[in-house]
């Protein structure tokens, strides 16, 4: 065997060292960030998310301005945590408080803002 | 500093503060004049609006909403008019003013003229109660008054009686009148207030479909302009299959933005009512109508 073959050899034993690094590093990152992604939602993080919701929601009908589509993703909360998918529960939770704040802002800034509208 | 120039400064303050004062007192009514409520001027401004945006419609064209904006239209409603679809509606509606209550009065009894030929005073502002009142809850109140069950605002039967009425004041100009009472003007600014106000997902107000794009499709739909429109109320629209009161419009027109609607018959929708019949006084009754 030839020098230039014995440096060859080597060169690619280091290239096949550097990429089970890369993959063992990759891994152990991908252990410690999965769990962190994929933490199960629990009937608590359910019922936290929809009374916040809910009460966004009761405050844009104080203001006489729900949106119907707040309603359809509460519901669609509750049937989701009814089937114990808390996952896709506190997820339409989260949707459904969101659509009430913008419902709230909404009602906010048009209490002046209609007057830009009006014809004089 | 010399006595003459002291003078000279103090001439200069005091004329100052006169110019100061004076235009005080000139910007102050003209500056309240963009806040005061005017119902007169709100109207003229409204139907110049409209009447400046189609020059080809006559104003009493615009009761016929979307049949008035071009001449297929027009021919699709004349055609409609030969067999109307609101014609069940309208004998439906004069056999149940007609036939007593169980006490033997009958809604002729709850209203002037005997409720024929009325239609364009409502709604009107009840100075008694504060509030206004129109047709649909006037024709309720005769109900709960003589002993009957209220029925719904939104279904068939309150339809039909409104469109025997309609039907009995065509042609009548809309006089809808604004008491000299603070509480009267404030639901009349309440209602356009409404009227304007964007609302729902979609962040519509009554304004963006029938003033902003009165005249435009959307869909398949014209969009109706505002000018006029309770004129024809009530509607049998081919959309829904069936006949429509002035309150199903209004739910149906916040749920269409995506709105909860609110409950019929509630100070909003009163109030809407009345600023937008207010401001198309002058214009004939047509209803009841029909609508694509």
């Amino acid at each position: 065997m030839s020098l230039f073959q014995i440096k060859s050899i080597r060169i690619k034993l280091l290239r096949v060292k550097a990429s089970i690094a890369t993959l063992a590093l990759a891994a152990s990152a991908s252990a410690l960030l999965l769990p962190a992604v994929h933490a199960a939602a629990t009937e608590a993080d359910f019922t936290a998310a929809y009374a916040a919701a809910e009460a966004a929601n009761k405050e844009a009908g104080a203001l006489r301005d729900q949106w119907t589509t707040t309603k359809t993703e509460l519901d669609a909360a509750k049937k989701a945590a009814d089937s114990g998918n808390f996952d896709q529960a506190v997820a339409s939770a989260k949707e459904a408080e969101a659509l009430a704040k913008a419902s709230i802002d909404q009602a906010t800034s048009e209490k002046d803002a209609w007057k830009a509208l009006a014809i004089h | 500093m010399s006595v003459q120039s002291t003078i000279r400064l103090a001439s200069i303050a005091f004329a100052a503060a006169g110019a100061a004062v004076a235009a005080l007192f000139l910007i102050g009514p003209s500056a309240h004049a963009a806040d005061k409520i005017d119902p007169a001027a709100d109207a003229k401004a409204f139907q110049k609006y409209f009447t400046d945006k189609f020059p080809q419609l006559k104003l009493k064209d615009f009761v016929n909403g979307p049949y008035s904006m071009n001449e297929d239209m027009r021919k699709q409603w004349e055609e409609k008019e030969e067999f109307p679809p609101y014609e069940f509606a309208l004998e439906a509606g004069k056999e149940m003013f007609t036939k007593p209550f169980k006490n033997g009065k009958t809604y002729a009894d709850c209203f002037p003229n005997g409720g024929i030929g009325i239609r364009q005073n409502y709604p009107y502002f009840d100075q008694k109660e504060g509030k206004v009142v129109t047709l649909e809850l006037a024709l309720n109140q005769c109900r709960e008054a003589n002993g009957e069950a209220p029925i719904s605002y939104v279904k068939d039967d309150m339809a039909a009686l409104t469109a025997y009425m309609a039907y009995t004041s065509r042609g009548k100009p809309f006089d809808i009148k604004i008491p000299d009472d603070p509480r009267a003007l404030q639901a009349f600014e309440d209602g356009k207030r409404y009227f304007y106000t964007r609302r729902g997902q979609l962040n519509f107000s009554c304004a963006s479909c029938h003033v902003q794009n009165a005249g435009q499709r959307i869909r398949a739909e014209t969009l109706a302009p505002a000018l006029g429109i309770l004129n024809a109320m009530p509607i049998y629209r081919s959309e829904w299959g069936s006949m429509g009161t002035t309150s199903r419009r209004f739910v149906t027109c916040n749920i269409q933005t995506r709105g909860v609607p609110l409950e019929p018959q509630s100070d909003e929708y009163r109030n809407l009512e009345y600023y937008l019949s207010y401001v198309s006084n002058g214009l004939p009754i047509s209803g009841p109508g029909a609508r694509p």
